[in-house]
């Protein structure tokens, strides 16, 4: 596996940890249940620290502790498991969080410019594929109707902007 | 109608290119049938029986003269020359190749068309009430919100890996249409008691194996907040709609599983951070944008005193019988709403030629009537017609075998693909459609019965409607032999009802007697102007389950 973060491969700096295994000196990855578990100490490390949600486990479980975390990973266990997607958007519009937003799992291609609409930024991806796969992934709809937490200028405003240039009425 | 500007044109022709791109991986094997499933279905394309079929979307069931030119070419281009009308406004053609698709919807595309979202786990086609802009008791023309929703839910990042289907529709009169509260989110247009106009927002209707009628999640949004409302509902969904049974994964089930209380507390509380974010926001400028392109046209000050219509009446007893029952009151005097029945006598509910659909279009020019509509009871309407050209008009149709004078009545029959055509079906659909038809096809017969709504599904996915038939017919399989149900007493109106089931199911040789049993019973009992539904209601089931089941060995 690879990790492209803001559409370039980028060197993991994270390691997955599993729930019974021993943390690692730098940046560890752990389930929402070890962290559960641990809070304290996980928190009073001087390392990053990410935690890792499961699809049924709503970012909420994490309260005020998400501003701690350098990482959050979104696991899609199924392409067709669209919950993460309201999960990213949670995170990045209501919780504010600046940190990264990690995908894994089963997702597609034809999924990656959704994912990156809702502030997910890095994404787990498999050794052949490659930052040109996903530069075009990004460009294939070049622009959108609906806001969301890219903050991407919406069709609407942009037909303002066009209008405000060019006043003429649209036809009836 | 609504018109594409340069974003939504290049939207949709990139989002052809993009489905080709991935039609292009599928056929080089690189995806696998599991992983091309859902993006063809976002794109309306589904593996049939016998072929693939492709579902193009009809926004709000409105199409223009050059739109159905184009349906026509794609019927003969890529079909067997002809396409199916569907329950949601949609039109579908069933034997489509998929190394042709691309350039079907690249064609569709150069008319404003497309097929997004047709199909799969996301937000379909927004529908509307098929009188909408032309209705005597309309609010508000309901294809302007149904416009900013289509736009909304375009490949919408959130919620296009949704539990389950989910779909919209909007009606703007006092009179339901459009059948909102058997949708999973079904908005009214309404007016408040200060005069406002806003809408009611129902969650949680659905036919399929368990039929509920929609809960009131919102009673009054302003037209302001309506897309955050409507994101607030979908993230509720996304976050808790089950996704461990296919079969209880609409959101039908969890509002049912919360309770609607719950449900609005949850929908309220992503509302209010939604509405105070402020970017889903619907200025009332953007509102009066899409208003102007569905306009009424100019109707001009005629009277509803139309002597020629009067006289084609006195003369013509087809034309006659036509108006009686293929009429709607139009909001302009002089002016009338035509249905045009595709329910020819012993016909397949909902089918056109290539032949009829290009005649339409030329019909649409020369009668000025600008756009046709599609219903959701697989019937085609023309909205604004003058009523001194009806004569005219009535030939036309009649000679295009499309002037049956049956809307509404009992050989109006809905039905879905069924056992024919479709890879879910038990039974097969059709071929009791037709035969109910011919049963009941002299014309005295069915007027004298009057308003009889008869909606047939060849499984339990509904997508024939019986739930909401006043008699709803569900095909099923028992050790592989087609039975059929029946049910009495459901609506899609303002009246929303659930049928109820009478009994053990009928052979497929027993089912029309069942149902003409019923329809005597009713012509036997009913009062005044009663019609069947009412008596239905009044009189409750067991007299119609006497006479349908008058001679099996285990009754009573």
């Amino acid at each position: 596996m690879s990790l492209i973060k803001n559409g370039a491969f980028a060197e993991d700096q994270f390691q997955s940890i599993a729930d019974d295994a021993p943390l690692p000196a730098n940046g560890t990855i752990v389930s929402l249940a070890r962290f559960g578990r641990e809070r304290e100490a996980l928190l009073a490390r001087n390392a990053p620290l990410g935690v890792r949600l499961k699809s049924e486990e709503s970012p909420e479980a994490l309260g005020e502790d998400v501003h701690r975390l350098s990482v959050v990973v979104l696991e899609f266990p199924k392409f067709r498991d669209g919950r993460a997607f309201s999960w990213a958007r949670m995170l990045r519009t209501r919780f504010h969080f600046e940190g990264e937003i990690r995908a894994v799992g089963a997702f597609l291609y034809d999924q990656l410019a959704f994912m990156a609409r809702v502030g997910i930024d890095a994404f787990e991806v498999r050794e052949n594929f490659t930052e040109a796969d996903f530069a075009r992934a990004m460009g294939e709809m070049s622009e959108v109707y609906q806001p969301s937490a890219d903050g991407r200028p919406t069709i609407r405003s942009l037909r303002a902007r066009a209008r405000s240039l060019d006043p003429t009425p649209p036809r009836p | 109608m609504y018109r594409y500007d340069e974003f939504d044109a290049r939207f949709v022709a990139e989002r052809v290119d993009q489905f080709r791109y991935q039609v292009a991986r599928r056929l080089s094997g690189e995806l696998t049938e599991d992983e091309f499933k859902p993006l063809r279905l976002m794109n309306g394309l589904y593996l049939q029986l016998h072929a693939y079929m492709l579902r193009i979307a009809v926004p709000y069931g409105t199409l223009s003269p050059r739109q159905l030119r184009m349906l026509a070419h794609i019927a003969r281009k890529y079909d067997k020359g002809y396409g199916h009308f569907t329950t949601r406004q949609n039109i579908q053609f069933n034997w489509i190749k998929l190394v042709d698709v691309p350039d079907a919807l690249a064609d569709l595309a150069s008319v404003e068309m497309h097929a997004i979202q047709t199909s799969g786990n996301c937000i379909r086609n927004v529908t509307a009430d098929h009188f909408a802009g032309a209705a005597r008791d309309e609010i508000e023309d309901p294809r302007i919100l149904a416009e900013i929703v289509r736009q909304w839910s375009s490949l919408h990042p959130e919620f296009s890996f949704l539990p389950r289907k989910f779909k919209i529709a909007v009606s703007g009169s006092e009179h339901d249409r459009a059948a909102v509260k058997f949708h999973d989110v079904g908005i009214e247009i309404v007016r408040n008691d200060e005069g406002r106009v806003g809408y009611r927002v129902y969650a949680g209707g659905g036919m399929g194996r368990t039929p509920y009628i929609g809960h009131v999640v919102g009673e009054f949004v302003e037209r302001s907040d309506i897309l955050a409302f409507l994101e607030a509902v979908m993230r509720v969904y996304n976050q808790s709609g089950r996704r461990d049974n296919l079969y209880k994964s609409r959101i039908k089930i969890l509002v049912n599983a919360l309770g609607a209380d719950e449900m609005r507390r949850q929908v309220m509380r992503e509302f209010e951070e939604l509405r105070a974010a402020g970017t889903l926001e619907v200025p009332g400028e953007e509102l009066a944008r899409i208003a102007r392109y569905f306009a009424a046209p100019d109707f001009g000050a005629p009277t509803d005193d139309v002597p020629e219509f009067d006289a084609a009446r006195a003369s013509n007893a087809a034309f006659r019988a036509w108006s009686d029952t293929n009429l709607a009151p139009h909001r302009a005097p002089g002016y009338a709403i035509a249905t045009i029945s595709l329910k020819p006598i012993g016909g397949v509910p909902g089918d056109a030629t290539d032949e009829q659909l290009d005649a339409l279009a030329d019909l649409l020019d020369e009668f000025g009537v600008g756009e046709l509509r599609v219903s959701h009871e697989q019937n085609l309407v023309l909205p604004h017609v003058r009523k001194k050209d009806l004569p005219a008009v009535f030939a036309r149709l009649e000679a295009l075998g499309l002037g049956t004078p049956n809307a509404g009545l009992v050989t109006d029959i809905i039905a879905c693909p069924g056992l024919d055509y479709c890879d879910l079906a038990n039974a097969r659909s059709i071929p009791i459609a037709q035969r109910i038809s011919e049963r009941f096809g002299d014309l005295d017969r069915q007027h004298d019965i009057g308003e009889l709504k008869i909606k047939i599904s060849g499984c339990i996915n509904a997508c024939g409607h019986h739930h909401a038939g006043h008699i709803g017919v569900l095909g099923v399989d028992k050790k592989g032999v087609e039975y059929y149900q029946l049910q009495l007493g459901g609506s899609g109106a303002e009246d929303a009802s659930i049928g109820e089931i009478l009994g053990p199911a009928f052979g497929e040789h027993e089912i029309v007697d069942a149902v003409e049993g019923v329809i005597n019973v009713y012509l036997e009992r009913r009062e005044r102007s009663e019609r069947f539904l009412d008596t239905v209601r009044r009189v409750g089931i067991e007299p119609f389950k006497a006479r349908a089941y008058a001679g099996w060995a285990f009754h009573i």
